[in-house]
């Protein structure tokens, strides 16, 4: 027999041939889904949204539709914008994967570009909110600590409580905490409004206020422990359960001690 | 004669020629006090109340209980700038610019939380014991008192700084006398001087929590000690322990070594949570205004459970010829509350009538053996705490990924089915616990190791319980029930006829017990092994 | 043969059992040297608190496992003052326990009842001083001084009358009037109908006259929450919808329930939470109460747009705002 159909018919020829069609499939794909890295120009545009669009239809159209008209379980995402999908995808509450109560923050699947990706493709789809540049950012030049506090606590704290801390909604849905939230997502989860969040819009809050809002979150979060520590800043009901706990135990052990016989 | 006792006995003679101090001094020095830990928690309360008063007055020097309108110029930076109470900028003062001011801020928060857990404890422990007996339901009666003006006093107190979270707490109050039939809205306007909030409820509460108050504790707390003064303590029963007697230690040195050191670990209990601890951080609440709000908003623990209530009472609220009565306010927030309260206070006097028990006690019961006012007491602890539970039901639902809703339903329900079944519980466990010390004393401890005798039978060996244990766990009475007559002599109805029944049946119930073991059944036993 | 069940006995105070500190003297002082340390902590603690009180700067932190980032002036005064106090109580106790008499000493109760003799003599006692008195005989005094007692205790109540004024109508007027525009709170700008998307929701109060001051009171019954929604999601009847703006809907801010702020919006559900006893109001129907101890639904501000397009009040509110009262007929 010639040598080549003899290696063609040799028993590992199957799985080498398997593992070579995979090994050329995924490097065609990388080098396929590689952003290029200089700025968007209308061609790298395009590529970002076909990229999306791409990533789109694998890991989002089933529950968003092929062009993202929504259905049963998903709203649809025409109109809503780069800033929504930035916030959604970027903080990994999308992919949601537990349909239960709530989208949860939690480790992003996908990684910068990728966000970034989707973000292009969505918006491309209808205007919508934008994904705030750092320069809108700098809320530390820009933003009144004391004035966002005022705002936060009017506009903010009775979902999310006085320190931002979070709290509780109906039927078992949350605001979450606000620590450890890049200014980024606060800033679009406001113009957004994802969930049970309404929307703030600029006229009523304006891009100045919400800079403020977080620059006094951000102060807040890096507040120290001015009287000790902060018993999780929910205010009487862990004060009330420490008195309960340490504070008699303590108490009651020191007494027991007390009326005990010495040896 | 030493140099010093002469110069005592100089001092001494000064003070008894003046006063006859001698003769009461001496009698004092030497009365005896039984040692229980469990009789050092009104201690606790004592004390709370001494460091309430130091810390408190070191605040009153800074503190400026005013609601005009200032402009915040102090080194908190997050509150630059923004306009607030005098109140609630003179806190911020004391917490920041104060050196040691928010520590006794704190201090005297956490003094206030463990007054009032130390006056709860307090209470389960005179309850469950029996210690309310005669003579000392009077004791008792003024012990209630101290509890619900400690609950107002604490509830005033933490207002005083008018921050959003105590705010808030104020505006609930306004809406619990605005919502009284009649005089509502008349004493409200009254209580604040025109609409809420105003400007003068703060600087007149401050007149109730610095002065009136606290001079009424005083009062209170100086009667309820010379009564148990007086009336001496009561002890648990034991070898040795009569009615008739105390057995413990002298005043002193024994005693005044002991509750004094006691005071000195109390105070440094709490300056421990005033250090490490962080209470009331009212810079992060802001100040008070109508138009804010904050997730999660509880007042502190010991009015948790009326906030409780309130959170579960159905929406009932009657409207008629043009006016209006909040059922959901007044029942959860007056009326349940005013029962509860006023059943406990009269709870000796009831006890007393059901059980026809009207002779003196100064041993205490251990709680198995009063299984019917031990399961009552649990009842009413059962219905507190789950309104203790509805009233942070917005933090339990957020910690343990619940719903609010599911958290009011289980309480609504919960209210009404927990108890009772706390009672039956609880008794049922008295009982059984009476069962097991009746198996001691008749045939002593299990100990675990096992004897073959000669004829084969296998038995376990059971160790005597010594002298002491036996009286212990047999001293107690068992009073039998009443049995009141319903006829007279003459074979006629009485006309208290209804009241005898009933109370014939309740002492039934109350005397519902495990007889104890006696010395016969004893003796009946030896002969059989 | 006697019937009569015997009870045990009470055996009597136990032996007393010796402390080791009793008998052996090298116990003893080892008690008493313990006692000491406890006293000199205690002194250690005293300079502790005054070391950080002169020398701690107050804007100093400092990292300490478990607490995290903690301000050293707070901590050192505070455990300062807690090892002085704690450590002084602990050495009284402890020489209590260890080095004074543990004997239990036994004393008699007395008994409280006077004896009758004592009790005759003050019943005599009071009855002979009533009868001295003579009020029984002299009933022209008795009314009189009763009438004079009963009139005085009239006095303080009078005295505080001024407290406060009569409520009259204050708690069935707003500031909200014909016209009246909303505006942002904070911030005070006016706000067009256009300013709000779908789903948005904004704080607002009454527009301020010029040289007019806003008070907390105004606040605590003028505040007003503005929500759009899309108009076919409303459930209302043609009289409420007619209060409404292209979608746009207005709620006092103030709780019906007890009165604090409902500001908490649900936008998927368009349901309002007060966080204080989680009543729920459901936007589409006019706020009606859906969960809760609330029992009527927030009033609604009827608000159209003026000239210009800002959203203004067409009406005052046609109801009293906030929590339920005697004189309030729905």
């Amino acid at each position: 027999m010639k040598r080549l159909s003899r290696l063609r018919r040799h028993r590992a020829a199957g799985p080498i041939l398997l593992v070579f069609a995979l090994f050329t499939i995924g490097t065609t794909f990388q080098v396929a889904s590689a952003v290029n890295s200089d700025g968007p120009t209308i061609a790298s545009r395009s590529a970002t949204i076909e990229e999306g669009k791409q990533l789109f239809l694998k890991g989002c159209s089933s529950c968003h539709g092929i062009n993202a008209e929504g259905g049963q379980i998903a709203p649809s995402l025409i109109g809503v914008g780069a800033a929504s999908v930035d916030f959604q995808v970027g903080t990994g509450r999308m992919p949601m994967a537990d349909m239960s109560t709530q989208a949860m923050r939690k480790t992003p699947v996908y990684n910068a570009e990728e966000v970034n990706a989707l973000a292009t493709y969505v918006a491309s789809l209808a205007p919508g909110p934008a994904v705030p540049g750092d320069e809108i950012l700098n809320y530390e030049r820009d933003g009144s600590v004391a004035n966002g506090g005022e705002l936060f606590r009017t506009n903010c704290a009775m979902c999310h409580n006085f320190a931002a801390q979070g709290g509780a909604l109906t039927q078992g849905k949350y605001a979450p905490t606000l620590m450890g939230v890049e200014p980024k997502h606060i800033y679009e989860a406001m113009i957004t409004g994802p969930q049970s969040m309404p929307v703030f819009s600029d006229k009523t809050i304006t891009p100045a206020e919400k800079l403020s809002i977080i620059k006094w979150i951000k102060s807040a979060e890096a507040e120290p422990q001015l009287g000790g520590v902060a018993l999780g800043r929910v205010g009487p009901v862990t004060e009330g359960l420490l008195v309960w706990t340490l504070g008699i135990g303590l108490l009651i052990g020191v007494a027991v001690w007390l009326a005990m016989k010495a040896r | 004669m030493t140099a010093r006792e002469r110069i005592a006995g100089n001092v001494a003679g000064y003070v008894d020629d003046r006063t006859g101090a001698a003769k009461w001094m001496k009698k004092n020095l030497t009365k005896v006090f039984p040692d229980h830990w469990s009789f050092l928690l009104g201690e606790i309360c004592l004390y709370s109340f001494v460091i309430l008063l130091l810390s408190g007055t070191f605040l009153t020097f800074w503190f400026d209980p005013s609601q005009r309108e200032v402009i915040y110029d102090g080194g908190y930076q997050p509150l630059s700038g923004l306009k607030m109470s005098a109140a609630y900028a003179s806190t911020l003062h004391i917490s920041f610019e104060v050196r040691g001011g928010l520590l006794m801020r704190q201090i005297h928060h956490w003094a206030a939380l463990i007054f009032m857990v130390g006056i709860v404890v307090h209470l389960l422990r005179v309850y469950f014991t029996g210690a309310f007996r005669k003579p000392r339901e009077f004791n008792w009666i003024i012990g209630v008192g101290l509890l619900t003006l400690g609950i107002v006093e604490g509830f005033l107190g933490y207002s005083l700084p008018d921050d959003l979270l105590s705010g808030t707490g104020i505006r609930i109050a306004e809406a619990i006398i605005q919502a009284l039939p009649l005089v509502g809205s008349y004493i409200a306007f009254f209580a604040f001087g025109g609409a809420f909030p105003g400007e003068a409820f703060i600087p007149r509460i401050y007149t109730v929590h610095v002065l009136l108050l606290p001079g009424i504790f005083l009062a209170l707390i100086t009667v309820h000690l010379m009564l148990v003064w007086y009336q001496k303590h009561t002890q648990f029963p034991g070898p040795g322990r009569t009615e008739k007697n105390v057995v413990g230690y002298p005043l002193m040195p024994v005693y005044m070594a002991k509750a004094g050191g006691f005071f000195f670990i109390v105070f440094g209990v709490t300056a421990f949570l005033g250090a490490v601890a962080s209470i009331n951080p009212i810079w992060l609440y802001g100040p008070y205004t109508p138009g804010q709000i904050s997730a999660g908003s509880q007042p502190d623990w010991y009015m948790g459970w009326l906030d409780g209530l309130v959170r579960m009472s159905p929406p009932i609220e009657t409207h008629a010829l043009g006016h209006t009565i909040s059922w959901n306010i007044l029942i959860p927030g007056l009326i349940l509350p005013g029962i509860m309260f006023t059943g406990l206070a009269l709870y000796p006097f009831i006890e007393s009538w059901a059980t026809g028990d009207k002779r003196e006690h100064h041993l205490l019961d251990r709680p198995r053996n009063a299984p019917n006012r031990t399961a009552l007491g649990v009842m009413a602890l059962t219905f507190t705490i789950v309104g203790l539970l509805n009233g942070g039901n917005d933090i339990i639902a957020t910690t343990f990924h619940l719903t609010i809703n599911q958290m009011m339903w289980f309480s609504r329900i919960g209210i009404i089915v927990l108890p009772p079944i706390a009672f039956i519980i609880t008794k049922r466990l008295c009982l059984s616990l009476q069962r097991a010390d009746r198996e001691l004393v008749l045939h002593g401890r299990e100990t675990g190791r096992l004897v073959r005798m000669p004829n084969g039978e296998f038995t376990e060996i059971h160790e005597p319980i010594s002298a002491e244990k036996a009286w212990l766990l047999t001293s107690h009475e068992q009073i039998a029930p009443l049995e009141l007559p319903e006829l007279d002599e003459a074979g006629v109805r009485r006309p208290s006829a209804i009241k005898n029944k009933l109370r014939n049946r309740i002492s039934r119930a109350t005397a519902v017990a495990v007889p104890k073991a006696s010395e016969t059944e004893r003796r009946e036993l030896e002969g059989h092994h | 043969m006697s019937n009569e069940i015997e009870l045990i006995k009470d055996p009597g105070l136990p032996a007393h059992v010796h402390r080791r500190a009793d008998s052996d003297p090298v116990a003893a002082t080892r008690a008493e040297r313990q006692v000491a340390i406890l006293f000199i902590l205690s002194a250690l603690g005293t300079l502790l608190l005054i070391v950080s009180y002169i020398f701690v700067k107050s804007d100093k932190f400092i990292f300490i496992p478990i607490m995290g980032k903690t301000n050293l002036q707070q901590l050192g005064l505070g455990m300062g003052m807690a090892i002085a106090l704690f450590c002084i109580g602990a050495g009284a106790i402890h020489w209590a326990k260890t080095l004074m008499p543990d004997e239990e000493v036994i004393a008699q109760r007395h008994e409280f009842r006077s004896d009758d003799e004592d009790r005759e003599e003050f019943i005599k006692t009071v009855k002979a001083g009533a009868s001295a008195a003579g009020l029984g005989r002299r009933p022209l005094i008795k009314r009189t001084l009763g009438a004079a007692l009963g009139l005085s205790a009239l006095t303080p109540l009078l005295l505080l009358r001024d407290l406060g004024p009569l409520p009259k109508d204050n708690l069935t007027k707003t500031s909200w009037k014909k016209g009246t525009r909303l505006v942002t709170d904070p911030g005070d700008r006016p706000i067009k109908a256009e300013d709000l998307e779908v789903g948005a929701v904004a704080q607002t109060l009454p527009e301020l006259a010029p040289g007019e001051e806003r008070t907390l009171n105004n606040i605590g019954k003028d505040a007003v929450l503005l929500i759009r929604l899309r108009p076919e999601e409303f459930n209302l009847d043609a009289e409420r919808l007619s209060w409404t703006y292209q979608g746009i809907i207005a709620f006092s801010k103030i709780c019906s329930h007890m009165g604090c702020a409902v500001a908490l919006y649900e936008q998927q559900t368009k349901h309002l939470l007060c966080p204080c006893h989680q009543s729920t109001f459901d936007v589409t129907r006019a706020a009606k109460v859906i969960f809760g101890p609330a029992a009527r639904p927030l009033p609604q501000l009827a608000i159209t747009v003026d000239a210009e397009g800002y959203l203004v009040a067409q009406q005052p509110f046609t109801e009293p705002v906030g929590p339920s009262f005697w004189e309030r007929s729905s």
